[in-house]
This record gives C-alpha cells, sequence and structure tokens, in this order.
C-alpha cells in the first residue's frame, strides 16, 4: 500500500547514479562538506560559546559592572591566591634565575597583597625579635646589664618597613608611567604588580635577620652582601626589560637608585637593630680593672 | 477505585470526582494528633519579665555565657557555642587583664622597657581585626564578629600562661625560672594557636587554609613574645 510504501527506507537514486558515474568527485566533496562541517560545527560551537559569552555579558553589563572602589569584593581581587601560588612566588623572589622575569613568570597577571603585606609584617617582627635577640646574647656576660624588651624597635621597624614597601613602589610605578609617556620604548607594570614585587623581594631578609643572629662579623656581612644580591637581582630582572630601551643615562640612573635604596634598606636595618658584635667593644671592665 | 475508574470511562455524562463521597475512612485506623494551634507568647508579660528580674539574674546570664566559652576554648572541640552566640565581653576582659600584667616591665629610661597598656591593647585588637579581614579577603564564610570573638577568647590560655609567669618570677628569676617559663608560654601558645584553627579552620576555602592560619600562628607568637620577655621590676 501507498503508506507502508513511503514508510519503507528508499535508496537515493540520484545519488547512487552520481557516485557511479564520478566517485572521486563525490567522494571528496563529501568528505570536504563533512569537514567542513565539522569546522562549521567546531566553530559554531566555539562561536556559540562566546556568542553565549558575549550574550551573558551583554545581559550581565547591564547588571553587573566591575566592583567599585568602596565594595568589599573590589579588595577581594587582590587576595585572589592559593596557598601553592604564594609559596611558589616566594620561591621565585629567594632565588631568582635569570630567564624568569617575577611579573611575568610567577604573578601572570594575579598580583596580591596578601604576599607583600604579611611578609613586611613578618619581617618587621622577625627584625625587632632578633635585633633583641642579639643586643642579650651580645651584653649578656656584663654585669651592669639589665635586660629590656625594647619593645619601641618594633614600632621603628614596622615604619621603616611599611614606608618602604608602600612608597618606593609608588614613586617607581610614577616614574615610569612618566617616562612611558616621553619615551615610547619604556613599558610599565600596574601598580598592584610593583608593589607585589617589592614585597615579595623583601621576602629573602625574613632568614638573614633571623642568622644575623651569629655574631660573627664577616659572616653578618657576607649575609648582607647575599641577601642583597638575591633581593636586588629579583628587581633588577624584574624592570630591566621595562627599560632597557630608554637611554642610557635613565636606564643607569633608575637601576642605580632602586639598588642604593634596597641597599640603604638593609644596611640600616642591620645597623641599627643588631649591634656590631663583641670583639670589636670590649667591655669596659676588662681594662686592667679600671671601669672606662 | 479500578471499578470506578472503568465505570467512568464507560459513562462520559457523569461527573467528576462522583464517587469520592462514598470514601470514608476506615474505623479502624485511629487518627490522632491536636488541632488547636500554639498560641505566639508574644504577650507583654515575657518582655515584662525580663526588664524585671533582678540585675543579679542578668548578670549572671552572661557571665555563665562566657564562662562556657571559656570551658571551651580550654577543651577545643567543634562547638557552635563560640560562633553562633558570639560577645565580645570575653575578649575585653582578656585583653585588659593581659595588658595590665604586662605593663610595667623592666625599663631602664621609660622607652625603653616592655609593651605599655596601649601598645598591648593595640596590638591585641588590631591584629585581631587584620586577621579577620585577611580571612574574610580570602573568601572565608566567618562573620566578622564570629572571627574577633573566636581570636579574643583563644588569648585565654596566654593569658593563664601569662599569670603563672608572674608567680615564676616572684619566685626567682634565673635560667631555671626562664626554662620554665619557656616551657609553659610554648606549651600555651601551641593550645592558642590550635584552638583558634579548630574553630576557625572550617570556615576557609580548603586550598586556601594555610594563607589564613599563618597569620593567626604570627599574632600568637608576638602575643608569647611579649609574655615570654616580661621582666619584673
Amino acid at each position: 500500500m501507498a503508506a507502508s510504501d513511503q514508510l519503507r527506507f528508499h535508496e537515493f537514486d540520484e545519488a547512487a547514479d552520481l557516485l557511479a558515474a564520478t566517485p572521486d568527485a563525490t567522494t571528496t566533496s563529501v568528505s570536504e562538506r563533512q569537514s567542513h562541517v565539522a569546522l562549521d560545527v567546531g566553530s559554531s560551537y566555539d562561536e556559540n560559546e562566546e556568542g553565549d559569552e558575549s550574550d551573558k555579558t551583554e545581559l550581565l553589563s547591564g547588571q553587573k559592572q566591575p566592583p567599585s572602589f568602596w565594595t568589599f569584593e573590589y579588595y577581594q581581587a587582590f587576595f585572589d591566591v592559593d596557598t601553592y601560588q604564594v609559596l611558589d612566588r616566594i620561591k621565585g623572589s629567594l632565588l631568582p634565575l635569570p630567564g624568569k622575569n617575577f611579573v611575568r613568570h610567577y604573578l601572570r597577571n594575579n598580583p596580591d597583597l596578601y604576599g607583600p603585606f604579611w611578609i613586611c609584617t613578618t619581617l618587621v617582627f622577625t627584625l625587632a625579635i632578633s635585633g633583641n635577640l642579639s643586643n642579650f646574647l651580645e651584653k649578656h656576660g656584663n654585669t651592669s646589664f639589665r635586660y629590656s624588651p625594647q619593645f619601641h624597635k618594633v614600632t621603628i621597624a614596622g615604619v621603616a618597613i611599611y614606608c618602604y614597601a608602600g612608597l618606593v613602589p609608588l614613586a617607581l610605578w610614577g616614574y615610569l608611567q612618566w617616562r612611558k609617556g616621553v619615551c615610547l620604548n619604556v613599558a610599565s607594570y600596574t601598580l598592584l604588580e610593583t608593589v607585589c614585587v617589592y614585597g615579595y623581594s623583601l621576602s629573602v631578609y625574613i632568614p638573614a635577620s633571623v642568622l644575623w643572629l651569629i655574631p660573627v662579623s664577616w659572616l653578618q656581612w657576607l649575609l648582607i652582601a647575599t641577601a642583597m644580591t638575591l633581593s636586588g637581582s629579583v628587581l633588577v630582572l624584574t624592570f630591566w626589560p621595562l627599560i632597557r630601551l630608554d637611554s642610557r643615562a635613565a636606564t643607569l640612573a633608575v637601576l642605580t637608585i632602586v639598588l642604593a635604596l634596597h641597599a640603604l634598606l638593609a644596611v640600616g636595618c642591620k645597623l641599627y637593630f643588631f649591634q656590631k658584635p663583641l670583639h670589636d667593644y670590649p667591655p669596659p671592665f676588662l681594662k686592667d680593672g679600671r671601669a672606662v | 477505585m479500578a471499578a470506578a475508574e472503568g465505570s467512568g470511562a464507560g459513562g462520559a455524562a457523569k461527573p467528576l470526582f462522583a464517587g469520592l463521597s462514598d470514601v470514608s475512612i476506615s474505623e479502624d485506623i485511629p487518627v490522632e494528633g491536636e488541632i488547636t494551634v500554639p498560641v505566639g507568647s508574644c504577650s507583654p508579660d515575657e518582655d515584662y519579665s525580663t526588664l524585671d528580674e533582678p540585675v543579679r539574674d542578668t548578670i549572671m546570664r552572661d557571665l555563665k555565657a562566657v564562662g562556657k566559652k571559656f570551658v571551651h576554648v580550654m577543651y577545643p572541640k567543634k562547638s557552635s557555642a563560640l560562633l553562633r552566640d558570639w560577645d565580645l565581653w570575653g575578649p575585653l576582659v582578656l585583653c585588659v587583664s593581659l595588658a595590665l600584667m604586662l605593663q610595667g616591665g623592666s625599663a631602664d629610661s621609660k622607652e625603653d622597657g616592655g609593651p605599655q597598656f596601649a601598645e598591648v591593647f593595640v596590638i591585641i585588637w588590631f591584629g585581631a581585626v587584620v586577621i579577620t579581614l585577611n580571612s574574610k579577603l580570602l573568601g572565608g564564610t566567618i562573620s566578622f564578629f564570629q572571627s574577633l570573638c573566636v581570636l579574643g577568647y583563644c588569648v585565654l590560655p596566654l593569658t593563664v600562661a601569662m599569670l603563672v609567669c608572674r608567680l615564676v618570677l616572684l619566685a626567682g628569676s634565673g635560667t631555671v625560672s626562664f626554662i620554665v617559663r619557656l616551657i609553659v608560654v610554648m606549651a600555651m601558645f601551641a593550645w592558642s594557636t590550635l584552638a583558634s584553627t579548630a574553630f576557625l579552620a572550617d570556615s576557609q576555602p580548603p586550598n586556601r587554609k594555610a594563607l589564613v592560619i599563618y597569620p593567626i600562628f604570627l599574632f600568637y607568637f608576638v602575643i608569647s613574645w611579649m609574655i615570654l620577655t616580661f621582666t619584673a621590676q
């Protein structure tokens, strides 16, 4: 009957004829069409995805803007790191390798404020505590010495470290922004990335300040030199690609100032918090039994 | 039921649900329960009674709540009392007593001595606020005051350590007393950190727990350092 005949599967006679006539052409065209179809499916899938996303963003852009400066979510974006990322960044700042620019390799467009803030805080307390301990160890044998916690050193250390870690990156960023306007070859990182680099570069001073307890003079200066080298090289390797196309004088000036400030911080901390070792200042009562 | 359906399908003129009135509950299934709705006890009598109760009752209620939280800190288990019913009386009492005990540390000159009352107070409260902000920024789900409450209450072991240290210093200030003080302070520091971690760690995202615990460790370490370096005049 007609109905059941219509329901039966029919061969497409025209296609079969065409296949018989020119097999290669049809097969390639079919395969091309198939591959085209596959590509189209793939690209249209991507387009669909992007289209969906763009649709979503269009939908959402009317409702959701980037969080304003005064909301909590704005600052949550600065703390979007996991434990292993923070540890990775600290490792990268302790062992700088010439090929790895800290900002490009470790930060990867995700700078955070957690690292700089807590590294600076730890450094403040480590400096104060180690300084106090070294003072105690140095004057221990002296009978006229009475131990005191010297708590005001925490305040001084705090002011010094936080000012350094906050103002110097700001100044450097401002300089680079200005220079970018003057000389087109100079690039710049964002302010947050600059602060981040400076904060992480201070992390090498934490073990150094603990090791400064050892009252051997040449070891202490060796430690300062090592810490300054490691920390300074992180900064230099990070900022070198930005300014190397600038004029020679400007490049040298910037790098010298960056390294000089860093050295000033290190030496200043060492001299203020850690007294000179014993054998430079013999205790007074040993000189011929008379007080000096 | 099937018969009803069959009859319903057969006679289309019958109204729907015609047979339901025939359904009746069998006699041997007991029906129980209360139909009366309890009236909400918002009678003015209750408000009147808490306002009218003796002052001693009011104070004792709050003191008991604070005392219960102290017990929870000393034996940290997963209890919701500290978190759900937070209060800041306990942290205030602990902070003030710790700052009072730390005051008047030895000094040849006034600025070369131990932390002053204001410094201890500021360190404890400002430190707790910073740690709470830190854990919230990292994505923690705990509320601001709950976290302050936990951090403040977990200063209790260190306050106990301060008390013990002062008593030991009364006995003498030689090496033995230093070693005793060191052991006591280290034990209490570990207790504080573990107690606060037990309460706070669950509310953090799992891959950031260490990032949240480290500042707490630093906070209690600094307080322990202040306690350990206290020398009587």
